[in-house]
């Protein structure tokens, strides 16, 4: 039995420990915010925080995550307006909106270390998160409006 | 009842969104719509596309699918914008595969092209419908009400009734066939830059794509394909996948001989009860493939072919004046130049974010399935062939699609569903690894490109031949097929260059994988060469490309390429000559920077691109990208804003990277190192400009995708001098 801290909810499952968290979340606990892109570390599109860092969830062996606190977009704010959320929103970022989570993920772990990030900082920080859409322009406008709610 | 009410009435079958319901029929082509009598009187769902209840909620279906093109809030906005509803009352329903929405293939960039007048129409009579109803409330002439925002007045005075209290004074009115559409400077959401009605379920998680789709009971199925298509399995051991925790059960597809089609590839399903057990299993499976006579394709001598062949005679599809006279006099005349150049693009993936995915539910008398789908009537029928079920036994529900682009008009992995789901007696989910994606897709047709052209005496082009070779499409329905079919005209024979001599051919290729669409198809690789050679004929002349490309457009007028739609070079040259002057052309750029510049008619839009590049230290970066777009009316602004830069990104990433090869009838990429695409780090500003327009609306989807690589290239040529005919630039060490 696994122990894990999800949005600050205690979840128990039992899986081999080395299935990855992100099929956890998705098939085990029915947590479906955290989408799959490819598995592998390259897209971003699993993006989760442990204890507050961006992680790979499809990369991550479910026993590595021992008593880290995870969260998931579900957890990101309460009523989905995390100041991230509504900026988002506002710049209309979203296309088809699959990889709108990871990206969130990654920004809100960039916001919480870099109150002020530049367009180098953003670029570096996203650049493990894929948008097919090719939304880029719109997620760089939305974290540096998010930036000035933060 | 006269005759001319009777004939302006058109009874149709019920088309019920739920029994008892005032239901009126909907004749797709047209728009019109009739009233018949219903009894409840809870709700008013006067057509297939809207359901109105009396607290005023109001249902508007979405027929086609959602994959980024922020479709959903455009079709309703253009529903709610005639109906006067106010959209913040409004309920999005995504409908299922059905015939009775005329074409629900959302593809071609034609969701508001062929159905803008028609939910205007639906919305539209819908209001007057409930200006009638107030009227007979109130005892007045129709004329002396107007509705605004879910309510119906009586005009210049204080006098209002809600919509969701007209519900039973309508019953009985017949619906207006005809109604009056608003003029442009009426509409309220029409034009103007919505916000998507969707962005709450995107950026909380809530969003549900086919990958996300979950019934009780339901089971995961990951599948080992033919790696070679045409294949068939010889054999295959189970053991060590058995073993794995969560295995349940092993298997096979067979797959099924003659054409592709959309059938499932022969393959090896692993069923587990979750998605990883399933891909573990996956990957302890030992097969043994009979791989047939596609194992001797390789892209490497597959190019040398196409190279060969498209540097001989072709088939003409296009042919004015004698361009292989002017030719070939040219070399005895030393005043008059020949130009040539060779172009090659590679095989693409779609690489939607969101793999293929299907569940699918078979019972004894009935077919559910949840899917991330383009095509969800294609779907329908095949699920219904497959099963021996008519199609009214079969439910299609769309989900939204963690984007497409081509790949998910292709439903072979619902089929897939479907038969696993029958073969098992339970729900099952297909998923598709990254890996699966890419290599077993439909692949974008690799092509070769040749390009001959006279420049005079005078300096002026007096002939342009073109040939286009590639595995066409077709091959995936008739493995015989050769020849380009219709894809010449996107973008080959319908240049609208005035140069006396013209001729444009296609030769024969032989297609040894699944050739498929591919966001804008043909267009990408005939805006290629022929922007790229545009501009090379420009150096040539000592003429400014901007200038070439105007002058060789020519004088307006229309070209009588389609009649569905005008092709008129006024707003062809309109479009580039904004481009330009967003992008400061001509102006004086630091060193090693270069503008290059692209435009092209598809989609029947007209759409220019500029793209500003450096190039320092062999380092590529694109600085910047000015888009101009005239699709005619234009239903949401800022999706069509959004659509720009996302294809602009897409262009940007397939001239970098794009770029698919097969060895041994194999597809040597796997995933997104090394099937890459753009990232933030490589993304450029890009500034787009709409033009304002009361014509037919055109493709937005598709249009910018192709432009934007022979920019690049011809803007790199600006910068360092070095022409470049190959994609993807990622060969040619500069990204
Ligand atoms: S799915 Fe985890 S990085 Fe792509
Ligand atoms: S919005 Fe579609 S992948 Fe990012």
């Amino acid at each position: 039995m696994i122990k894990l801290n999800i949005n600050n909810k205690v979840h128990e499952v039992e899986v081999p420990d080395d299935m990855p968290l992100l099929w956890v979340l998705r098939d085990i606990l029915d947590i479906k915010g955290t989408k799959f892109g490819c598995g592998k570390g390259l897209c971003g599109a699993c993006t989760v925080h442990l204890d507050g860092k961006a992680v790979r969830s499809c990369s991550l062996p479910v026993n590595a995550v021992n008593a880290q606190k995870i969260v998931t977009i579900e957890g990101l704010s309460e009523h989905g307006d995390h100041a991230l959320q509504k900026a988002w929103s506002t710049v209309n970022v979203s296309q088809c909106g699959y990889c709108q989570p990871g990206q969130i993920m990654s920004a809100a772990a960039l916001l919480s270390n870099n109150k002020k990030p530049t367009d180098n900082d953003i670029d570096t920080a996203m650049s493990g998160n894929i948008c097919r859409c090719g939304t880029y322009v719109r997620i760089r406008e939305a974290i540096k409006l998010a930036a000035k709610e933060v | 009842m006269n005759n001319i009410k009777q004939s302006r009435r058109n009874f149709i079958k019920s088309l019920g969104l739920a029994s008892g319901a005032l239901v009126i029929g909907m004749n797709t082509t047209t728009g019109l719509a009739t009233v018949l009598n219903s009894k409840d009187i809870n709700m008013l769902s006067p057509n297939i596309w809207i359901t109105l209840y009396k607290n005023g909620e109001t249902h508007l279906t979405a027929h086609r699918s959602e994959m980024g093109q922020g479709i959903r809030t455009s079709l309703v906005a253009i529903l709610a914008d005639e109906m006067e509803a106010d959209l913040s009352r409004v309920v999005i329903k995504q409908a299922t595969g059905d015939k009775k929405y005329g074409n629900q293939n959302t593809d071609g960039s034609r969701s508001i092209r062929n159905f803008g007048t028609i939910l205007r129409t639906a919305g539209a009579s819908v209001k007057e419908l409930l200006i009638e109803a107030a009227a007979k409330t109130w005892n007045l002439p129709a004329s002396e009400c107007n509705a605004d925002s879910h309510y119906v007045y009586h005009k210049g005075k204080n006098k209002k009734i809600f919509y969701g209290d007209l519900i039973d004074a309508a019953q009985g009115l017949t619906l207006p066939t005809e109604p009056k559409l608003k003029d442009k400077s009426e509409f309220k959401y029409i034009g103007t830059e919505l916000d998507n009605l969707d962005n709450n379920l995107y950026v909380t998680g809530k969003a549900v794509y086919g990958i996300d789709a979950t019934i009780e009971g339901m089971v995961y199925a990951s599948i080992q394909r033919t790696p070679v298509i045409g294949g068939v399995l010889k054999s295959f051991d189970k053991t060590e996948t058995m073993k794995f925790p969560g295995v349940i059960d092993v298997v096979e597809i067979k797959g099924t001989p003659g054409p592709a089609l959309f059938n499932p590839l022969a393959g090896v399903a692993v069923i587990a009860t979750n998605t990883w057990a399933a891909e573990q299993g996956k990957l302890r499976l030992k097969i043994v493939w009979e791989e047939g006579e596609n194992s001797s394709h390789n892209s490497d001598s597959y190019k040398e072919k196409l190279f060969a062949s498209v540097k001989k005679k072709g088939k003409a599809y296009r042919e004015e004046g004698d361009t292989y006279s002017v030719l070939e006099a040219n070399k005895n005349n030393t005043d008059k130049k020949t130009v040539e150049a060779l172009y090659y693009l590679p095989y693409l993936a779609h690489a939607p974010l969101e793999t293929p995915a299907a569940l699918a539910w078979v019972q004894a008398d009935k077919c559910e399935v949840w899917t991330s789908t383009q095509t969800p009537q294609r779907s329908r029928t095949l699920v219904a062939q497959e099963l021996g079920f008519k199609e009214e036994q079969v439910t299609i529900n769309v989900t939204f699609l963690g984007a497409a682009f081509g790949r998910k008009s292709k439903p072979d992995y619902v089929v897939e569903a479907a038969k696993l789901s029958k073969h098992l007696n339970k729900p099952v989910k297909v998923f598709w690894s990254r890996e699966d994606e890419i290599k077993h897709g439909y692949y974008h047709s690799v092509s070769a490109q040749y390009h001959q052209a006279s420049i005079d005496e005078n300096n002026n082009v007096d002939a342009w031949l073109h040939r286009s070779d590639f595995p066409p499409i077709g091959a995936t329905f008739n493995p015989a097929a050769r020849g380009p079919g219709s894809g010449l005209s996107q973008g080959a024979t319908t240049i609208p260059y005035d140069i006396k001599n013209i001729q444009v051919e296609a030769g024969d290729a032989k297609a040894h994988l699944r050739i498929g669409w591919l966001r804008s198809v043909y267009s990408v690789f005939h805006g290629f060469s022929t922007n790229c050679f545009m501009d090379e004929l420009a150096h040539q002349r000592g003429i400014d490309p901007l200038q070439h490309q105007l002058e060789l457009i020519g004088a307006d007028r229309v070209l009588p390429f389609d009649e569905s739609f005008e092709f008129n070079t006024a707003r062809l040259k309109n479009v580039l000559k904004k481009a330009a002057k967003n992008a400061g052309w001509g102006k004086k750029l630091p060193k090693g920077h270069g503008m290059g510049l692209a435009v092209q008619y598809s989609f029947y839009s007209y759409i220019a691109q500029v793209v500003e590049v450096s190039v320092i230290d062999n380092k590529l970066k694109v600085h910047k990208i000015n888009t101009c777009i005239d699709c005619g009316m234009v239903a949401n602004l800022d999706a069509v804003n959004n659509q720009m830069e996302g294809a602009g990104m897409f262009g940007l990433s397939l001239a970098f990277f794009g770029e698919i090869t097969a060895k041994d009838g194999k597809i040597e990429q796997s995933n997104f190192h090394d099937y890459q695409l753009l990232r933030m780090k490589d993304a450029p500003h890009i500034d787009v400009e709409v033009v304002t327009s009361d014509e037919p609306s055109t493709g937005v989807g598709e249009p910018a995708v192709p432009p934007l690589a022979p920019a690049l290239l011809n803007a790199i040529f600006a910068a360092t001098g070095k022409r470049i005919r190959e994609l993807p630039l990622s060969k040619h060490g500069l990204v």
